[in-house]
């Protein structure tokens, strides 16, 4: 009987903590993702990221298809080397594809939209985004507008 | 002068015998782990006092400590207008650090403390020298059965206090302060990485269970034989566990989120 209540308690202990770390895997952290694994990478070459970072979103008319995958500087470029993995199951992004990084709200993180072009050719894995639309400075902006007043 | 220059030298010669024990302590539990499976009626009678009745302290901290985050987070969200960002706040709080950390404290104090009381009586009743004049080695009987206990209920009490703060935070920032349920998952889900934030959360109590079960149970077993000498071990675990516990998170948190 001692025995017996020895080995449920223990079982429920070790069955809850599992059960705990699967809650902790499904309802709070991103596993869905994990998923679907397969991913293409496409690379784009932004003059200013701003504070673009890694696994920020990259979404498509508002609806997120991938993440970004590797923020690196490419010296011969001069320019920020940005590569976004996109879920292969959804391999509809035409050749002229515009990537731009906007901001997610006032204080919100910032992350990359991408709208598709008309071409009929599409990214495949390792293309290169030719048309980018770098992150709004907001200190350049507030200089241009102060430039254009004072030319008044 | 010179009698503060030879204490200091006596005192870390001291600690480096201390460690050196701890240590050959450590290399003698671990060789002696195939008793866990071969008498495993010990085991779960360890992992029963040693897991399962850290079960409800652990669970109402969690709960409590969720609250706490929930109604802190909201209260310092809510100024920037992002009172959505709770989930991401209570779930990343709690699953990198209070979570491993304060279940690794509570355990100490719940759990360790215990354990280096019974080893500590054994030894001043004799207990162990005993089993040793029976050909029964201690290792195996006594300390490879509580160090295996320790080891593996310590990431599950981590992950159950974790859970249980989601919970606690989703009572008090859905249920009472009106945050809305479902961006309370959903931004946890977004900010919160499996690999990233879950996993180091989990190996880091992996790291806190070994540490404090060894600290625990050597302390016991390296007790000076009074019952003066078992008060002074029982209060040394939990101080030199938490002292651990804290400077090895400060570690591994550097280890882990470092490049961020």
């Amino acid at each position: 009987m001692k025995l017996r209540f020895l080995e449920v308690s223990v079982g429920v202990f070790v069955l809850l903590g599992i059960a705990a770390l699967f809650y902790l895997a499904i309802q709070v952290s991103n596993i869905a993702e994990y998923r679907d694994r397969d991913t293409y990478h496409v690379v784009a070459y932004f003059d200013h990221i701003g504070g673009l970072k890694v696994r920020a979103p990259v979404t498509v008319s508002g609806v997120r298809i991938g993440r970004v995958a590797q923020i690196v500087y490419d010296p011969e470029r001069f320019q920020a080397r940005v590569t976004l993995a996109i879920q292969a199951g959804k391999n509809y992004l035409p050749a002229d594809t515009q990537a731009s990084i906007f901001t997610a709200g006032l204080l919100g993180e910032q992350y990359i939209a991408l709208e598709p072009g008309g071409d009929y050719e599409m990214l495949a894995d390792g293309d290169e985004v030719l048309f980018t639309q770098s992150a709004l400075v907001l200190e350049n902006m507030i200089g241009r507008v102060l430039t254009n007043i004072s030319g008044d | 002068m010179i009698e503060f220059l030879s204490g200091l030298g006596r005192s870390g010669l001291h600690w480096l015998a201390v460690l050196g024990r701890a240590s050959t302590f450590l290399f003698r539990v671990l060789l002696a782990q195939d008793a866990v499976v071969r008498r495993f009626r010990l085991t779960l009678a360890e992992i029963y006092s040693v897991g399962v009745r850290s079960m409800l302290i652990i669970m109402v901290s969690g709960l409590f400590v969720g609250m706490v985050l929930g109604y802190q987070g909201y209260i310092t969200l809510v100024n920037f207008g992002a009172a959505e960002a709770l989930g991401g706040v209570v779930a990343l709080s709690l699953v990198r650090e209070l979570g491993p950390v304060v279940t690794a404290l509570l355990f100490a104090g719940r759990a360790g403390s215990a354990l280096t009381a019974e080893i500590g009586l054994m030894k001043t009743t004799e207990q162990l020298s005993a089993m040793e004049m029976m050909a029964v080695d201690p290792y195996r009987r006594v300390f490879a059965p509580r160090f295996f206990a320790g080891f593996l209920s310590m990431p599950l009490l981590a992950a159950l206090f974790s859970a249980v703060g989601v919970m606690g935070g989703y009572i008090v920032g859905v249920g009472l302060l009106g945050v809305d349920s479902g961006s309370y998952f959903s931004q946890m889900q977004a900010v919160t990485d499996w690999h990233e934030d879950v996993m180091s959360g989990v190996i880091k109590s992996i790291v806190f269970g070994f540490v404090v079960t060894w600290i625990a149970v050597f302390q016991g077993f390296d007790a000076e034989p009074t019952s003066e000498g078992i008060s002074r071990a029982t209060t040394q675990t939990v101080v030199v566990s938490a002292l651990a516990v804290l400077g090895l998170d400060f570690i591994l948190t550097g280890l882990m989120f470092g490049d961020m």
